[in-house]
């Protein structure tokens, strides 16, 4: 019999001892050491993946930075233009202003220099003409100078015109103060009384004349009373001689006027 | 010469017999167990792994990945029964290389003891997976004709997977024996590396029939109309 059955039974029994040990020591190791290392490897899959994606954002937002940063860059760069050139503008207003201001001070200095230089040159022409006129009047006439303005004075009073006389008249008239007399001299006494005599005489009044000395009047006498003046001067001469030295000056300035800034 | 290795008989006492069969099966058991042992006490569950471990998780794979494509879709409860069955086989086919080796496969009582493993197994896994009622009613499929024809179909599927391992294991090694004692010394080796060949083939028959079987007997659920599985490959 080529089957002996409790052979048959023996070897049954091995293999479900078999298989169970197979399982026990084989099948569900191994099995289980493949899945731990399939979830191992989609997990790392999974990690990569994640990974990549934040460094897809991440590179996103960076480039999202950049634009900005560049956006900013230009706004800040053209904001900078602006402004510089609006402060260019103003620093080119500023030296303009500031270079009119130092024209229009030169202009008005060197008009200042030429109003004293004027007046300086009238003094002086006045002060020479006098002191050459009376040199030559003192020279040239028999009575002083004095006496001549006197004279003169004296003729002016008795020549003047009815509107200015009766000015004077109610002047003299409504005066409280005294009528003063002033000279660039002191008045001999005869001279006083001959200045006091023709005022009675022309005005009809004994009000008192009060005599006093002014450097102002060059070479000459005056009589003023309430606000109304009558006078004979080498000053009033010498007036419109400076009127012609400031119009010859003026003329002068005007005439290189151009040059002066350039100067 | 012995027909089987149930007559070499190393120990006996009353009917307790330790043949030659149960003494190589435990052998194998031993190489089996104590390999596998060796091997997973020490797996690695990284990228980097050792080459035996590379080996058996070709094995354990390749079996599972054959029962899936025999229309099991869950391997894994069926892997501890074929693969077992395969490699059993394989090895115990491979070992014929051994001088003074005798294959229990070459002993109609192992392969009569696999044949009923299957044969119980089959409408085990059939009641586990569709209940009793469900699978016994698949024997009277597609009519109740069919009763009879189908549980010779089951009896006979069972004598012929014993048969067909234990005549080509017991085939192999007697024209090896034959062919040592009447031809040149070449000629049995080419027959030995063709008997290495039969016995892989056996192998892969015996456990891929057994897939096959339980397969069907999963398949009556899902499609009842469907044919019972054939009785050879």
């Amino acid at each position: 019999m080529l089957i002996d059955w409790f052979t048959v039974a023996a070897q049954v029994l091995n293999f479900l001892i078999l298989v169970w040990l197979m399982k026990r020591f084989l099948y569900q190791p191994v099995l289980d050491a493949i899945d731990a290392r399939e979830q191992r490897i989609a997990r790392e899959l999974a990690d990569a993946a994640a990974k990549q994606a934040a460094a897809g954002q991440e590179r996103d937002a960076f480039v999202q930075r950049n634009a900005d940063f560049d956006h900013q860059r230009a706004a800040l760069l053209e904001q900078a233009t602006h402004e510089v050139a609006s402060e260019r503008r103003r620093l080119l207003d500023a030296a303009q202003a500031a270079a009119d201001a130092l024209l229009a001070s030169r202009e008005q200095k060197l008009r200042s220099e030429a109003a004293s230089l004027n007046q300086a040159i009238r003094q002086q022409t006045r002060q020479e003409v006098f002191a050459i006129t009376r040199k030559t009047l003192a020279e040239l006439a028999s009575a002083s100078l004095e006496a001549g303005a006197t004279t003169e004075f004296i003729r002016r009073l008795h020549r003047l015109e009815p509107a200015q006389k009766s000015r004077l008249d109610e002047a003299l008239a409504s005066a409280t103060e005294p009528v003063l007399v002033r000279s660039a001299f002191e008045l001999p006494t005869a001279q006083r009384a001959a200045i006091q005599q023709a005022v009675r005489e022309v005005f009809a009044s004994e009000r008192p004349l009060q005599f006093d000395t002014s450097d102002k009047l060059v070479g000459g006498i005056e009589l003023s009373v309430n606000g109304q003046r009558v006078a004979w001067s080498i000053d009033a001469y010498l007036g419109s001689l400076e009127d012609d030295v400031s119009a010859l000056l003026h003329e002068n300035k005007s005439a290189p006027a151009t040059g002066i800034p350039a100067a | 010469m012995h027909l089987s290795p149930d007559q070499i008989i190393f120990w006996q006492y009353g009917w307790l017999r330790l043949n030659a069969t149960i003494v190589f099966t435990w052998a194998l058991m031993l190489v089996l167990v104590i390999g596998a042992h060796l091997v997973t006490r020490r797996l690695s569950t990284e990228l980097r792994r050792s080459r035996w471990q590379n080996m058996l998780e070709i094995i354990v794979v390749t079996i599972r990945q054959q029962i899936v494509e025999m229309g099991l879709p869950q391997p894994e409860r069926y892997v501890g029964f074929l693969g077992t069955l395969f490699l059993f086989i394989a090895l115990a086919n491979l070992c014929t290389l051994i001088p003074g080796y005798e294959p229990p496969t070459g002993s109609l009582s192992t392969t009569a003891a696999l044949a009923l493993c299957v044969f119980v197994a089959v409408p085990l896994f059939g009641i586990r997976d569709q209940g009793l009622s469900a699978y016994l009613k698949s024997y009277t499929e597609p009519t109740v004709i069919m009763l009879p024809f189908n549980i010779i179909s089951e009896l006979s599927r069972t004598l012929a997977l014993a048969v067909r391992l234990f005549g080509n294991m017991m085939s192999g090694v007697m024209i090896i024996g034959i062919l040592l004692t009447i031809t040149p010394f070449v000629f049995p080796v080419l027959m030995t590396v063709l008997g290495l060949l039969t016995g892989m083939v056996q192998a892969y028959i015996f456990s891929i029939l057994a897939a096959v079987y339980i397969a069907a007997a999963m398949r009556t659920r899902d499609s009842p109309a469907a044919s019972p599985a054939s009785n050879s490959p």
